[in-house]
Order: C-alpha cells, then structure tokens, then sequence
C-alpha cells in the first residue's frame, strides 16, 4: 500500500508541475496547432497557379498570344527580346515562344514547369492551326483528403512533438532535479527509485494521450484530416514512441549536471531527426546512400507508424519493423541510462 | 548511554588530493542535540554527508543507529530525517502537497496536519513554494525531514543565511523535536547557534575534530570566562610585552587581535585595576576597552588563530 501511495503522489507532482506551467502548455499544445496552421495555409491546395510564357514581340506575336490564351495552363504576355531573355533567366516567365518559321521555344529542360509549359503551348499551337486529335480525352481532378500536405504534416507533427514531449519532459526535468539537489533530497528518504523513474515515464504516457487526442481533432476539425486507422494502434504507436524518446531523454540526462549540457545534448539528439525523419517533408527525398542511416532512427519510425496507421489505416502488424526500431532504441537507451545514472 | 551515532577513522580524499575529512571520530548520544562546528570548508558538510549516507568515505567505519550503511540502509532511510544544506523544493507544489510527498515515501510517520502546525504553517498550506520566504522555505525543509516521524535527525547549516526571527523558529523547532525524544545531529558556522541548541559540540577545521565537549566545557578549557579587549593610542616608547600582560592577575592568555589586545580574564574586577596600572605605568592611553563572556569562537580563535567566519 506504501509502495503504491509513494507512486501516486510522484505522479501527482509530475501532473501538478505540468498544469501549473503555463509556457509548457504553449509549447506542447498550442505550438504545434500554430505550425500546423501556419503550414496548412501556405500549402494549402487551391487552383494551380498558372504557368507564366512569354510571346516574343514581332510578326505574328498577337495571333500566337491569342492561341496560348486557349490553353488553361498558362498565362502568357508580348514581351520585346531583350525583356523577355531576361525574364526566363530570372525565373519571371518558363518559356519563352517565338513566333517565327518554325515556331522556336527557348526554356530549361531541367525546369519541370518549362516542360509543362512547352507541351501545353505547342498542344494550343497546334489545335489553333487545325490539329485535330485522334483520341477523345477527358480530365478528372482528384483533390482527396488523405492526400493533401496537411495530411502528411499532422503525423509528423505529432511525432514530433513525442520526440520533444520525451526528451525535454524526462531530460530536462531530471537534470533541473538535480542542479536543485532535490533528486540528492529524494534520495535521502526511503523511496524507491523505481517508483520515481515510473511517474516520470507515466506522467509522460499521460501527456502523450493529451497531445495526440488535442493534434488529431484539431487536425479534424480544422482540416478536415481523416483519421483511418483504430484508436487502439494509434495509441499503442504514440505509446511505444513516447516510451522511446523518454528513455533517450532519460540517457541525455543520466550524468548531466548543467542546464547549459542537458539543452546541448538534447538539441543535439532532436535536431538532426526534425530536418531528416520526415516531419515537414518526406525522409524519401534524401539521397539513397544515407537512407539506411535515416530509416533507422527512431523518429523516422515514429513518423512512418503514425503516418501508415492515421493516414492508411494500416495495421500495428504491418508496422513491425517501426516498432521494433522505437522498441530497440527505447530499450537501449533506458539500460544505458539505468546504469550510468547519477542520482546526485 | 546509548549511542545514536558512531564513527571512527573517517577519511574523504576527493581526486585532486584535497583531504575533507581527515581522520574525524565522533560518537553521539541517543537523545542529544551535537553540533559539528566549524567554519565553511571545515569538512562538515562531507562528513554529514557520509553519516546520511549520501557520500562513500574513503576510509573508516559508520554506525547509525547501531546499523551500517549497505546492508541496512532502506530500514536506516525510515528511521532518519534529513534536511541538505541546500535544497530546492518543488516551486510549483503547494506546502502541503510536499509534506505529503515526502510522507508518502515513508512506511510509517507523523500526521501531515500536525507537522504543518508544528511548523507553523498551517496557513501557508496552500501556497506554492515560490511563493514562501527563505524561513518558511528552511522550515519546510525541516519538516520534510521531521514528517517520517524520524529517531534520528539531520541538519546541514539549518538556518544559514536566516533573519534572527526565522533562526529563532527553527530552533523551537529543533528543541520540540528533541524533547520528544529525538535525536539531532546538524553543522552549523554560527557559535552562538553551537551554544545555544546544542548539548555537546566538536569544533572541526581541517577535516578533523579539534575540539570536543559541552558549550560550557570548551569555553572552560580558554582558563577565563571573560574576554578583555583593548586598544592602545598610537605612540607610546615600546611595544606592549604579550608575556607582561599574560602576567596581570586573573589573565590566562594574551594575544594581538585586528590591532588591539584580547586577553582571557577569570575574573575582571581583579585584573582591571592591574592592567590600567601596568599601560599608565608603560605610559600608554586606553583608546577602547571591552569585556564580555567568552564564547566558542573564542574557543576556535584561540585553537586556531582564525575566525569562524574567516574560513
């Protein structure tokens, strides 16, 4: 019964510090809300811009203009040469048409837009001059939710922010114990320091439940970000995530004694998975030499767990070899820091 | 008697070959108040430290409560209290929600509401920690310590850096807490602290205990109760001869202080008449004269030819 009361109240304490540090709820709840929201809209999918061409002045130029007009694509402007070079050299224009015998396109073939722009200029040219196309065609425009950016950046998100709640929920609160002497003062009392480093990572199970349910209905409700997959796997991936950064957190500060070491050490862990674990963009993008090194941090995982079974609806066991990344890394980490932690 | 605290040979070499503690026995009775007093860098924090159990000595044998620390330690952990020199209790709990904290630790121990009341802030129950001063923090600490209903107590320099009132508080504190029958153990640097609260007192320097008795028993070993202390206008056509003055009547020793002269007096009104006598007779002038009781930083001045405060 002792054993138990001691527990609780470590867990009150670590709850009671939470809800009664305004700034941490900021950084927890309201900070990744504003990213989202601040990401969303400057992603958000509208109508494609259109492609910018430019006509180059002389014979024929304004019949050429009017034939590029028909094409939804693009957009299209008379420019005398020397305006219209530089233009295209400045990124104004794509592709410059020339309406000369024959017909000259000058443009970047390594600007996907310039390709684009090119074949949906000659396509309009050569309707204008009475090409009739042999096959009938139809265009159906797909803007599904499960495929918008904002779908892929909710999860990442989330994941992020188990990764910061565990490294700094654990690290830091441990290390500042310690500058304080008060991990030393708990150690001078009866308590087992099982029940202690339990409240801790409870506390943080806790806050996991509070971020993923306060992410994904605001993910919901705000963008009408679908959730396919269960609860439960959801759950049980935001679960083995946070018990994963709680054990790295754990480990940074097993023998720091220094605000100053114990926030180096953590931006030292975080930073390198925020730009390569695919929270804002896709770890895909990453050249393939280093894409073993970037599939086997645990981030990475977390992200592609939480993706797979938010946005997929995937199974826990179709994710084995995610979990079993974050289950390797927590392991880890909590026997390294068990052995090597300094309690005073 | 029985004893509460033992140890012998104690050593504490840290690297870099600085000594703490050095050699240090010590035995407290179960029942009384024992101050360890000496100034900062004494070595009483480390020797403290290694009683509770919080630091390994390099050498020497412990004995708490007739138990060692290793085998016996969790049941050693319930049957003592203990404040550190400097702790930082959690800024945003409330008073009481510490004291349960720390009550939940503990198989067995006293009733939250009590200590509070015993403590004296039961009306600050609910404030958060930040939000008390440095006495009410001190005492909170205290209670922290007294809330497992512990045989034995602890206290590291409990009221270092305190308002005369707030020491004051902590010393009832102390005092109800041995009345109850407890035993308590703290460092201090302050000698009237050591004399007031404590039944005996070792006075330590240099990591080992150079002095060890009664407040009264010490002060007894200076040969005077009295202190004298006097200047002399400048000028003059000799130096005063320390081993001349050690001769007036009633004097036990003499020694040059911050420019003036401090001598151990039994009893003033024999060596006054003398000593004015012997600086006309030397034709030098009184520019100051003081008596007052002896105390034990007059103990560890003339032990050691510093102050406590000195370090």
């Amino acid at each position: 019964m002792g054993r138990r009361r001691a527990f609780g109240h470590l867990l009150l304490w670590r709850l009671a510090e939470f809800r009664r540090e305004p700034e941490v709820i900021f950084w927890v709840f309201v900070f990744p809300l504003l990213l989202a929201i601040g990401l969303g809209i400057a992603f958000r999918d509208g109508a494609p811009a259109k492609l910018p061409v430019a006509v180059i002045e002389g014979a024929g130029a304004a019949e050429m203009a009017a034939a590029l007009a028909a094409a939804p694509e693009l957009a299209c402007e008379i420019m005398e040469p020397g305006q219209a070079a530089r233009a295209l050299r400045l990124g104004k224009v794509v592709l410059l048409a020339e309406p000369s015998d024959p017909v000259t396109y000058r443009f970047d073939p390594s600007r996907p837009e310039s390709l684009l722009a090119r074949a949906a200029a000659d396509a309009a040219l050569q309707r204008a001059a009475g090409r009739r196309d042999p096959v009938a065609v139809r265009d159906e425009a797909v803007s599904e939710p499960g495929g918008r950016y904002i779908d892929f950046l909710i999860p990442g998100l989330l994941g992020m922010n188990l990764m910061g709640g565990g490294m700094w929920g654990v690290g830091y609160v441990i290390v500042e114990m310690r500058i304080r002497m008060l991990l030393k003062r708990l150690m001078a009392t009866p308590m087992r320091r099982s029940d202690f480093l339990l409240a801790i990572v409870a506390s943080r199970l806790i806050f996991m439940l509070a971020e993923t349910a306060v992410l994904l209905c605001c993910g919901r409700e705000l963008f009408d970000v679908r959730i396919q997959g269960s609860v439960a796997a959801i759950l049980c991936v935001g679960l083995l995530g946070s018990l994963c950064f709680s054990g790295l957190g754990l480990l940074t500060a097993s023998r720091a004694r220094k605000i100053e070491t114990i926030s180096g050490l953590v931006n030292l862990v975080m930073l390198p998975m925020y730009v390569l674990s695919g929270v804002f963009f896709s770890a895909e993008r990453f050249p393939a030499a280093v894409q073993p090194f970037i599939q086997a941090l645990p981030l990475t995982a977390l992200n592609d767990a939480l993706r797979a079974v938010i946005l997929e609806g995937a199974t826990l066991a179709s994710q084995w070899h995610e979990l079993c990344i974050m289950g390797a890394w927590g392991g880890i980490a909590f026997a390294l820091a068990l052995r090597w932690f300094r309690w005073s | 008697m029985a004893i509460a605290i033992r140890c012998q040979g104690l050593y504490k070499r840290y690297d870099g070959d600085v000594c703490a503690v050095d050699g240090l026995d010590l035995e407290v009775y179960a029942g009384e108040c024992f101050g360890l007093l000496g100034p900062n860098g004494a070595g009483k924090t480390t020797t403290i430290e290694i009683l509770e159990g919080l630091r390994e000595a390099t050498a020497g044998t412990v004995e708490i409560l007739g138990r060692r620390w290793g085998r016996h330690g969790r049941a050693l952990r319930e049957a003592l209290g203990i404040s550190l020199q400097e702790t930082k209790l959690p800024d945003k709990l409330t008073v009481r929600e510490v004291l349960r904290l720390f009550r939940s630790f503990y198989a067995r121990g006293a009733d939250v509401e009590a200590v509070l009341a015993r403590i004296e802030l039961t009306e600050k129950a609910d404030t958060w920690v930040s939000k008390l001063s440095g006495g009410q923090r001190q005492r909170l600490a205290v209670a922290c310590a007294l809330v497992g209903d512990p045989e034995l107590l602890f206290l590291d320099e409990p009221t270092t850096g305190l308002d005369p009132q707030s020491r004051r508080q902590l010393w009832d504190i102390i005092r109800g807490f041995k009345e109850g029958g407890g035993t308590v153990l703290l460092t201090t640097h302050y000698m009237d602290e050591a004399e007031r609260l404590c039944d005996r007192v070792a006075i330590v320097d240099g990591g080992r205990v150079i002095a060890l008795g009664t407040p009264a028993e010490l002060i007894a070993t200076l040969g005077g109760e009295h202190i004298v202390e006097f200047d002399v206008e400048a000028g003059g056509d000799e130096p005063l001869d320390p081993a001349l003055l050690a001769r007036v009547r009633s004097v036990s020793g003499a020694r040059r202080e911050n420019g003036g002269w401090r001598l151990q007096v039994r009893e003033p009104h024999a060596a006054l008449p003398e000593l004015i006598a012997h600086l006309q007779a030397a034709g030098r002038r009184l520019a100051r004269l003081t008596i007052r009781h002896a105390s034990l930083e007059d103990v560890f001045v003339t032990l050691t030819g510093r102050r406590l405060r000195d370090g």
